[in-house]
C-alpha cells in the first residue's frame, strides 16, 4: 500500500483499479462491484491516449461481474451493454458481437438473432469499413443462426412427413433460411482462419441440396489451401464426406495421411491402419504399422484394446509371414528403451489383467512378440490366462514359444 | 435605494430593481438604461469592502447568466470556505474580519493594474478567437491554443484544446472562451511579480488568517479537513450562483484535479505574507495551541504513549529553545529565520524523545521493555510501567487497519459532482450525456455492492486516534508510568539508555536538493521507520519531512558535540 498523501485524478483511478482487478481475482464480485461504482466517474474524463481507455475497461468489467454476480439478472446485463455500445463508436461492433454471445450462452437465441441483425444494419461511415472484420463475424453468427433454423424446419418436415399444405410455408421458410445462411457462411469461410462450425454447416446445407461439387471444394479449400491455420479438424470432416459418398479407399488414405503427420494420436488413426494393414501396396502397409506405433505411443491409447488390436494383428501377420521383420525392428529400435516401462510394466500387467482381460491379452501378444516369452508382462500375463484357462492365452503361449527366435532377431 | 433622480415619467422617486439590475419606477413601472454599479453583495457578505468598479456591465445575458470577474469567483470560493471553518469552531472573527482584510489588501496590491483598466478593453481581448485574422494582424496576442498550453496543471485538460480551433468559426458571443469576463487575460498575464491567485492559494489564505488569529487548527488538520469534504475545495464551483456560468478557461483556474499538497500551500502562504507586506504575526505564546508544548500533548495522546513523555518533551524543547516567541512567530520577509511548521515540529520534538528514551535501533527499546515487563511484575502499587513492546503491538494494529482505510478511501475518491462542466457549448450535450451514464452505472453496480454508497461524509475531528483510559482491555497508554526504563541518579530520574544515534551527521544545504537530509528507507532501523510512519498518517505528510525536521533537531540539540567531534560516527554519547 502507498503511504503517498499526495492524490490526483489520475492516480487516484489507476488504485481503485487495481482494486477492482483484485476483488475480481478472488472472485469477489460484491466488492467487485462496489469499486466499480467509484470507477466509473472516469468515463468524464475519458482521453484514452493510452491503448486501453476507462470506457474498455469498464465494458469488460462490468459484463464479468455481471456474469458472474448472484444477483444479476439478464435485463440488467442488457440494460448494461445497450449502455456500453453507446459508449465508444470504434468498439461498437465487437460490444454486439460479444452481447450476442452471451445471449446466446444463455439460449437466448432470438434475442441474439435480433442483436446481430440490428448490428448488420449499422452504418457509420468511416468505421464501417474499418470495423470491416467485426462486421463479416456478425454476418457469420447470423448465419449460422440462419442455419440453426433451417435445421430445425427440416426436422420438423422429416418427422411429420408430407401432410399436405401446411407444410409448404414451413419448406418456404426453411428454403429462405437456407439461402440466406448459404451466403453468409460462403462469406466467411473465404477468409483464412478456423472456422470449423461454420464448415460443418455449410457443407451440411450442401449436401442437403445435392451440391456435392462445392462441398468438396470447400472441404478441399479448408484442407489443403495453405493460406489457412493447420488444422486436424479440416482433413477430418474431408475424410469424413469422402467416407459419406463412398469415395475410394485411395482417397481417403490421402485425407487421413496429413491428419497422420499433424495428430499422431488422433482417433481415426485405427481406421488409418486398418486401411492400410489390407492394402495390397507394401508402402500402406508399411505406413499402416508405423501409424499403429506412433498412436500407441501417447498415454492417452494406452488402454485401447482396438488400437492394441490393430497392432498385435499386424505383428502376427508379419511373424507368421515372416516376412518383412526388419519393419518391426525399425520400429522397436526408437521405441525398446521406453516401451517396456511404458506398457509393460509388472504393475501394468497386474492392473490390465484385474480390469480388462482383453485388452492384456492383446498387449500379451505385443509383448510376447517384441520382448520375448520371459519378459515380465507376458510371463504374467499368460500365467493368470492360462491358470483361468481360457482358450486363447493358451494358444498365445504356444505361438510366443515358438516364434521366440524373432524375438531374438528384433531385438539384436 | 441611493439613487434619487426624479422619474423621467412620473417625477417621482420611487426606485426599485429589476432582476436584471437596472432601475425602475414604483410607481410608473418605467425602466432605466442606468445600471447598478456594483460588487453583487451576493459574493461578499461584508458591505464595507471596497467596490470594484466595474462600469456599465450586462447583468443578463441569453442564458441567464452574468458577467463575472475571476477574482469575484475566488472571493466566493474563500467566503464559503471561511463559513465552512467557522462550522468546524473557528472564530467568527476570522471571516468577518481577518480573511477580509487580508483579501482586500490582496487584491488592492495585485489589482492596480486591473483597476486602471477599463472593462471594454478586455472584452475585446476575447474576441481574438472569434476570428483567424485578427490573429495575423496582431501578432503579439497569443492564441487559445497557446493559452491552454501555458498552465502547470496536467495534461488533462490541454488534450481537450481542440474546442479552440473550431470556435474561431463560432458565434462572436463573449461566453465561448470563459465565463469569466477576464478568463483568458488570467492565464496569459506573467502573475509571477503580482502572486496570481489559484486554487491552493485559497488555502494559503485560510491558514494565514488561522495562523494570524491563533486558531486551534494546524496546517495538517486544515488539509485533511478538505480531503475529507469539510471544507470547500474539490468542485467548490457548486456553490456559485446559478448566473455566474464557468465554461472554457475558468475551468484551468477553478478546477481541482489533486489534493492540496502541504508543502505547496505552506510556501506560498510565505510568499502572500511578503506580498502583502504585513507585520508581525500575533506573537505564539506557550498557551498557544500552536507552541511544541502545546501540540506535543496533543500527539502524544493520539499517539497513545504515556503522558510522562510530555515532561522529556518539554525539556528538549526547551534545552533547543524552540518555545520561545521570538522563534515561533512568523515575521514575513526575514529571510534569516527558518520558518516553522507546527505540527511537523511537534511530531519530530516526540521523535527525539522516543530516540532519548529506546534508543529505537531495533534492540535496545525491546530490552527495555522486557526489563520493563519484569519490573511490572513486583509493581503491585500505582500504575503500570509503559512496556514498548505491548505498546507496539498495539499501535500497529490500529495504525494497519487505519491506513488500509486510508488507502480505500483514496481508490474509492470521487472527484466529479452533480454539476458538470464542459469547455464550450459544443461539448455540453456531449457531457451531459456522459454524466447521466455514470450516474446509471453507479447505480446499477451500486446496487449489486450489496450496501448502498453512504452519502455523509465522516464527523470532522481533531483526533484521528482516541484512547479511552475505560478500557479494561489495557490497551490505553495514557497512564502509563516510564518509571519502568528510567533509573535515579543523583536524586533525580534519567533514562537508563546512554545512547543516541543521529539521523545523519551533516545536514544537506536545502538550496541545493530541496532537502535537509534524505529518507531513504532502507537505512535506518524498523522501529524509527514505525514511528515515522505513525506520524506521518497522522500529519498526512511523508514521512521525508518529520525526518528532516528530526535532523535539525538533532543537530541543534547535540551542536556542541557535533563541533568538537568530526568524526564518521554515528553513535555519540549523551
Amino acid at each position: 500500500s502507498s503511504h503517498e498523501h499526495k492524490l490526483n485524478f489520475k492516480k487516484s483511478k489507476e488504485v481503485c483499479l487495481s482494486y477492482i482487478q483484485d476483488a475480481m481475482l478472488q472472485k469477489q464480485w460484491k466488492r467487485a462491484a462496489e469499486f466499480l461504482t467509484f470507477y466509473v466517474e472516469s468515463l468524464e474524463k475519458d482521453f484514452s491516449t493510452e491503448y486501453m481507455g476507462p470506457s474498455e475497461m469498464i465494458w469488460r468489467i462490468g459484463t464479468e461481474i455481471l456474469c458472474h454476480h448472484s444477483h444479476s439478472s439478464m435485463k440488467e446485463f442488457n440494460s448494461f451493454i445497450e449502455q456500453m455500445k453507446t459508449l465508444g463508436v470504434k468498439r461498437y461492433l465487437k460490444v454486439c458481437l460479444e452481447h450476442a454471445f452471451h445471449l446466446l450462452c444463455n439460449g437466448l437465441i432470438d434475442e441474439a438473432y435480433q442483436n446481430l441483425s440490428l448490428a448488420e444494419s449499422w452504418r457509420f461511415g468511416e468505421q464501417t469499413v474499418i470495423q470491416d472484420k467485426e462486421m463479416k463475424l456478425i454476418q457469420a453468427y447470423r448465419g449460422l443462426l440462419d442455419y440453426y433454423s433451417w435445421s430445425k424446419q427440416k426436422n420438423i418436415l422429416l418427422e411429420h412427413g408430407h401432410d399436405g399444405f401446411e407444410d409448404l410455408s414451413v419448406e418456404q421458410e426453411m428454403h429462405s433460411c437456407f439461402r440466406k445462411a448459404a451466403v453468409n457462411l460462403k462469406e466467411i469461410i473465404k477468409i483464412p482462419g478456423v472456422w470449423d462450425l461454420f464448415v460443418k454447416c455449410y457443407v451440411d446445407l450442401l449436401e442437403f441440396y445435392g451440391d456435392h461439387n462445392e462441398a468438396r471444394q470447400v472441404l478441399n479449400e479448408y484442407a489443403y489451401n495453405s493460406k489457412f491455420p493447420a488444422n486436424p479438424n479440416a482433413h477430418v470432416y474431408l475424410y469424413q464426406f469422402l467416407k459419406r459418398h463412398g469415395e475410394s479407399k485411395k482417397s481417403l488414405i490421402s485425407a487421413l495421411k496429413i491428419l497422420h503427420d499433424i495428430v499422431p494420436s488422433h482417433e481415426l488413426m485405427i481406421d488409418f491402419n486398418t486401411m492400410l494393414q489390407k492394402s495390397k501396396k507394401r508402402k500402406k502397409r508399411r505406413l499402416g504399422l508405423e501409424v499403429i506405433f506412433a498412436a500407441l505411443d501417447y498415454a492417452g491409447w494406452k488402454e485401447n484394446v482396438k488400437a492394441w488390436n490393430c497392432l498385435a494383428r499386424q505383428m502376427k501377420q508379419i511373424v507368421i509371414s515372416g516376412k518383412h521383420l526388419d519393419w518391426i525392428k525399425q520400429e522397436w529400435n526408437s521405441r525398446k528403451d521406453w516401451w517396456p516401462a511404458f506398457h509393460f510394466s509388472r504393475y501394468l500387467a497386474k492392473r490390465n489383467w484385474q480390469e480388462n482381460e482383453s485388452l492384456s491379452y492383446e498387449k500379451a501378444v505385443v509383448a510376447g512378440i517384441l520382448l520375448g516369452k520371459d519378459c515380465k508382462y507376458f510371463k504374467y500375463i499368460s500365467h493368470q490366462g492360462c491358470k483361468a484357462q481360457v482358450k486363447r492365452f493358451r494358444m498365445l503361449k504356444k505361438f510366443v514359444n515358438k516364434h521366440n527366435p524373432v524375438y531374438l532377431r528384433i531385438s539384436g | 435605494r441611493d439613487f434619487n433622480e426624479r422619474c423621467a415619467q412620473c417625477s417621482e422617486v420611487n426606485w426599485g430593481l429589476t432582476d436584471g439590475g437596472r432601475f425602475y419606477c414604483r410607481s410608473c413601472h418605467n425602466v432605466t438604461e442606468r445600471t447598478r454599479e456594483v460588487v453583487n453583495t451576493d459574493f461578499i457578505s461584508n458591505t464595507r469592502v471596497q467596490t470594484i468598479s466595474k462600469g456599465l456591465r450586462k447583468q443578463e445575458q441569453n442564458d441567464g447568466g452574468c458577467e463575472w470577474y475571476v477574482c469575484e469567483g475566488f472571493q466566493l470560493v474563500l467566503k464559503k470556505q471561511a463559513e465552512a471553518l467557522e462550522a468546524l469552531g473557528v472564530c467568527p472573527q476570522m471571516k468577518d474580519e481577518i480573511l477580509c482584510n487580508f483579501w482586500r489588501r490582496y487584491l488592492q496590491k495585485s489589482k492596480q493594474a486591473y483597476c486602471n483598466r477599463p472593462a471594454g478593453e478586455t472584452v475585446k481581448t476575447l474576441s481574438v478567437c472569434d476570428s483567424s485574422t485578427d490573429v495575423e494582424s496582431e501578432p503579439e496576442r497569443p492564441s487559445l491554443l497557446h493559452l491552454l498550453s501555458l498552465s502547470e496543471s496536467e495534461g488533462d485538460l490541454q488534450t481537450d484544446c481542440s474546442f479552440a480551433s473550431s470556435t474561431s468559426k463560432v458565434s462572436e458571443s463573449t461566453s465561448v472562451c470563459s465565463g469569466s469576463v477576464d478568463g483568458s487575460l488570467y492565464l496569459m498575464k506573467n502573475q509571477k511579480e503580482k502572486l496570481r491567485m489559484t486554487m491552493p492559494m485559497t488555502l494559503s489564505f485560510c491558514y494565514m488568517a488561522l495562523l494570524w488569529l491563533r486558531e486551534p487548527m494546524t496546517l495538517s488538520d486544515l488539509l485533511r479537513f478538505v480531503v475529507e469534504g469539510h471544507i470547500p475545495y474539490l468542485n467548490v464551483f457548486k456553490h456559485f450562483p446559478e448566473k455566474m456560468k464557468l465554461c472554457g478557461l475558468d475551468l484551468k483556474i477553478f478546477c481541482v484535479e489533486s489534493w492540496p499538497v502541504y508543502e505547496e500551500v505552506y510556501n506560498k502562504m510565505l510568499e502572500l505574507a511578503v506580498f502583502l507586506d504585513l507585520p508581525r504575526f500575533p506573537d505564539i505564546t506557550d498557551s498557544c495551541f500552536l507552541h511544541p508544548d502545546m501540540l506535543c500533548m496533543k500527539y502524544l495522546m493520539e499517539a497513545n504513549l504515556p503522558d510522562e513523555l510530555h515532561n522529556w518533551t518539554c525539556r528538549v524543547v526547551k534545552k533547543i529553545c524552540i518555545g520561545e516567541v521570538d522563534f515561533l512567530t512568523l515575521v514575513p520577509g526575514n529571510k534569516s529565520s527558518r520558518k516553522v511548521k507546527y505540527d511537523v515540529l511537534a511530531a519530530a520534538v516526540i521523535v527525539v524523545a522516543l530516540k532519548l528514551l529506546f534508543l529505537l535501533d531495533d534492540h535496545y527499546e525491546w530490552l527495555l521493555s522486557d526489563f520493563a515487563e519484569e519490573r511490572n511484575k513486583n509493581n503491585k502499587e500505582g500504575g503500570p510501567y509503559f512496556e514498548f513492546k505491548k505498546w507496539y503491538k498495539v499501535i500497529k494494529c490500529s495504525l494497519d487497519v487505519e491506513q488500509k482505510k486510508l488507502d480505500e478511501e483514496r481508490a474509492k475518491y470521487l472527484w466529479r459532482c452533480e454539476k458538470p462542466l464542459f469547455y464550450s457549448a459544443r461539448k455540453k450535450s456531449k457531457v451531459l450525456k456522459r454524466r447521466q451514464m455514470v450516474v446509471n452505472l453507479q447505480n446499477q453496480f451500486g446496487k449489486l455492492s450489496g450496501s448502498l454508497r453512504p452519502a455523509e461524509k465522516p464527523n470532522p475531528s481533531s483526533f484521528q486516534l482516541s484512547w479511552s483510559e475505560e478500557n479494561t482491555d489495557g490497551s490505553c497508554f495514557h497512564g502509563h508510568s516510564l518509571k519502568g526504563i528510567l533509573q535515579e541518579k543523583c536524586g533525580l530520574l534519567t533514562a537508563m539508555n546512554p545512547d543516541y544515534w543521529l539521523c545523519t551527521v551533516r545536514l544537506c544545504t536545502e538550496k541545493l536538493c530541496g532537502h535537509l537530509a534524505h529518507y531513504r528507507g532502507v537505512d535506518f532501523p524498523q522501529s524509527y521507520h514505525f514511528v515515522l510512519r505513525l506520524f506521518s498518517f497522522l500529519l498526512r505528510i511523508q514521512p521525508s519531512y518529520i525526518h528532516d525536521e528530526v535532523c535539525v533537531i538533532e543537530h541543534k540539540l547535540f551542536h556542541k558535540k557535533l563541533c568538537k567531534k568530526r568524526k564518521h560516527n554515528p553513535g555519540l554519547r549523551k
